[in-house]
């Protein structure tokens, strides 16, 4: 189903015949998809079509969600997830940002210095460097660099949110999982986020998750359709919005007929 | 002709259709139902309040006697001798705070480590049926009566000390404090659990997606942002220690007594007041310095759980 590209880069993240349960419950089915190396790669759908289990199933999260069962096979970098004896090994090489953002209870410089921590990074002075290389990059530190000490939870939902993809970002991860990152953010905030998206895109592989069709039209360069559960297809982003794809359920769903 | 009706407050028109008005409607009455129903819950939660002001009211009328008159503070907070049956009477109160405190102290090194290593297994390890057996165990040794925990101080524990320790008493700091310590865990643990419950999963989801460790989840996230919760437990156990008295009059050996180590026998507070007020007439000397001793044991622990609920509340330095 992969069209040819031009100029695409090495695979990333292959994806054959994945399929989900919890327990007796199909979650998501038949997905076979590649993600290649340096691209944004969206993934479309309404609610409940096994998106974010797609991204749960990326990072090994099944392992504490009782009932989740993944069968078929992910490989990052040519290298079978399931099989990573050291499964925080393989999560450290993998950033997530969730739909909402999770602040956890510490300051602003101590939630992204928390990934270097917990790698092993004492010395004050590199810590602050990645704090700041963090930030930066998320495009939050001049707004935030007078109020490092104070509690992350105390930012604004817009910031809040980009700390988040600083802390994602803080352990210079090779691929860069997004849920539905704009579920809580401001159109303006939403639009800062997406120019950050791609700048990081020269860097790392990112993996968008949108129920914003328009989103994944501005910034994906190919988008797979999941539709209740079912894989429908993957394709260049633009072939699925001007009806050069095979299945009417997607042109449908980006023309906003259902979902 | 328009009449009134004072139940509904509407004017109705007698023999026209908008009667209907004027019949009874299902929310007058459930009006009066609210009114009723909110009177009773303030009744409810004033009563607390005027039970422990009648409490401190007693206790300090029943004290102020004492402390108005032959009270002195020198000698109470400063002496060991609590004499108050002999030709003499003198109302030294340390070794008994002492004796208190030791015993306490003790029991919070036992159940510390105890009960926050259980609420940490039960709340973050155990899964499913195990989880809920477990917590149902722990609630069934928090109901244990005192009394049966001081009879398992005095007829095991006590043989026991003496065997391992070859000392001549088992009746000392090291019993009623380790018995103390089983008997504060439980309620810790139960405390310590709910706070570590009310962490939310995507705190722990955002720190294993950082490659985090279970161990490290819980020491870097769970354990900082459960903090107040847990401090809370702690104090209320502290609280349990000061104030408990038939397992602690039972294990410590009830000798007045500055303990040097943990195998001296110590008398407590409460054990005092419970041994010694029985014997007393009312409104003697006596009578009014063991309520004094009650005063005291009242302040400590209201500040004790007046500082767990305001650590509870979430007292930060931000």
């Amino acid at each position: 189903m992969v069209r040819p590209e031009n100029g695409a880069g090495p695979v990333k993240l292959a994806v054959k015949d994945l399929a989900i349960h919890y327990g007796p419950k199909s979650a998501l089915a038949g997905v076979s998809l590649d993600v290649r190396e340096h691209e944004i790669f969206g993934i479309i759908g309404p609610a409940n079509s096994g998106k974010t289990s797609f991204l749960r199933a990326l990072n090994r999260m099944d392992l504490h969600t009782t009932g989740m069962r993944v069968e078929g096979s992910i490989h990052l970098d040519g290298r079978d997830v399931r099989k990573w004896r050291n499964v925080y090994a393989l999560r450290r090489q993998i950033g997530v940002v969730f739909p909402l953002p999770v602040g956890l209870p510490l300051s602003v410089y101590d939630n992204v210095a928390l990934s270097p921590r917990l790698r092993g990074i004492k010395n004050k002075a590199d810590l602050d460097v990645v704090v700041e290389r963090c930030l930066t990059r998320a495009a939050l530190w001049d707004e935030v660099k007078d109020r490092l000490d104070s509690l992350g939870s105390l930012l604004s939902g817009g910031q809040q949110q980009r700390l988040t993809i600083a802390r994602a970002l803080s352990q210079d991860p090779k691929l860069l999982l997004l849920d539905e990152f704009s579920i809580a953010v401001d159109p303006v905030t939403t639009m800062r986020i997406e120019d950050i998206l791609r700048t990081l895109k020269d860097e790392i592989t990112i993996i968008l998750v949108t129920n914003l069709v328009q989103q994944a039209r501005r910034l994906a360069d190919r988008t797979a359709f999941f539709l209740s559960g079912e894989f429908v297809e993957v394709g260049e982003t633009e072939d699925l919005f001007t009806g050069a794809v095979r299945d009417p359920r997607t042109r449908a769903y980006v023309e906003g007929r259902f979902g | 002709m328009g009449v009134w009706n004072f139940r509904s407050g509407t004017l109705a028109m007698s023999g026209s259709p908008q009667d209907l008005g004027a019949q009874l409607d299902r929310r007058d009455l459930a009006w009066f139902v609210d009114k009723a129903v909110q009177a009773l819950v303030f009744l409810g939660g004033v009563s607390a309040i005027v039970f422990i002001l009648g409490i401190f009211v007693f206790i300090t009328k029943e004290g102020f006697g004492f402390i108005a008159g032959r009270f002195d503070i020198v000698e109470f907070f400063g002496s060991t001798r609590w004499r108050p049956t002999s030709e003499q009477p003198t109302y030294g109160a340390l070794a008994l705070i002492v004796g208190t405190a030791s015993v306490t102290g003790l029991a919070m090194l036992v159940a510390v480590p105890f009960s926050l290593g259980a609420a940490i297994y039960i709340g973050e390890f155990a899964q499913g049926r195990t989880r809920e057996v477990l917590k149902i165990l722990v609630e069934l040794l928090a109901a244990i009566p005192s009394v049966v925990w001081g009879f398992i101080g005095l007829s095991i524990m006590n043989p026991l000390i003496i065997r391992l320790f070859d000392v001549p008493v088992g009746l000392n700091v090291l019993n009623s404090g380790f018995i103390l310590g089983l008997m504060a865990a439980p309620i810790m643990t139960t405390i310590a659990e709910d706070s570590l419950k009310a962490v939310p999963d995507t705190y722990r989801e955002a720190a294993e997606a950082l490659g985090a460790t279970r161990w490290q989840v819980i020491r870097r996230v769970v354990i900082p942002a459960a903090r107040n919760g847990l401090v809370a437990a702690v104090l209320l156990g502290v609280g349990r220690g000061f104030g408990e008295t038939m397992a602690v009059l039972m294990a410590s050996g009830h000798s007045i007594n500055l303990p040097t180590s943990v195998f001296d026998s110590v008398r407590a507070l409460t054990a005092t007041i419970a041994a010694e007020l029985g014997e007393t007439a009312v409104g003697s000397e006596h009578y009014r310095a063991l309520f004094t001793l009650g005063i005291f044991l009242f302040v400590v622990t209201f500040i004790i759980n007046l500082t767990a609920d305001l650590v509870i509340r979430g007292i930060r330095k931000k």
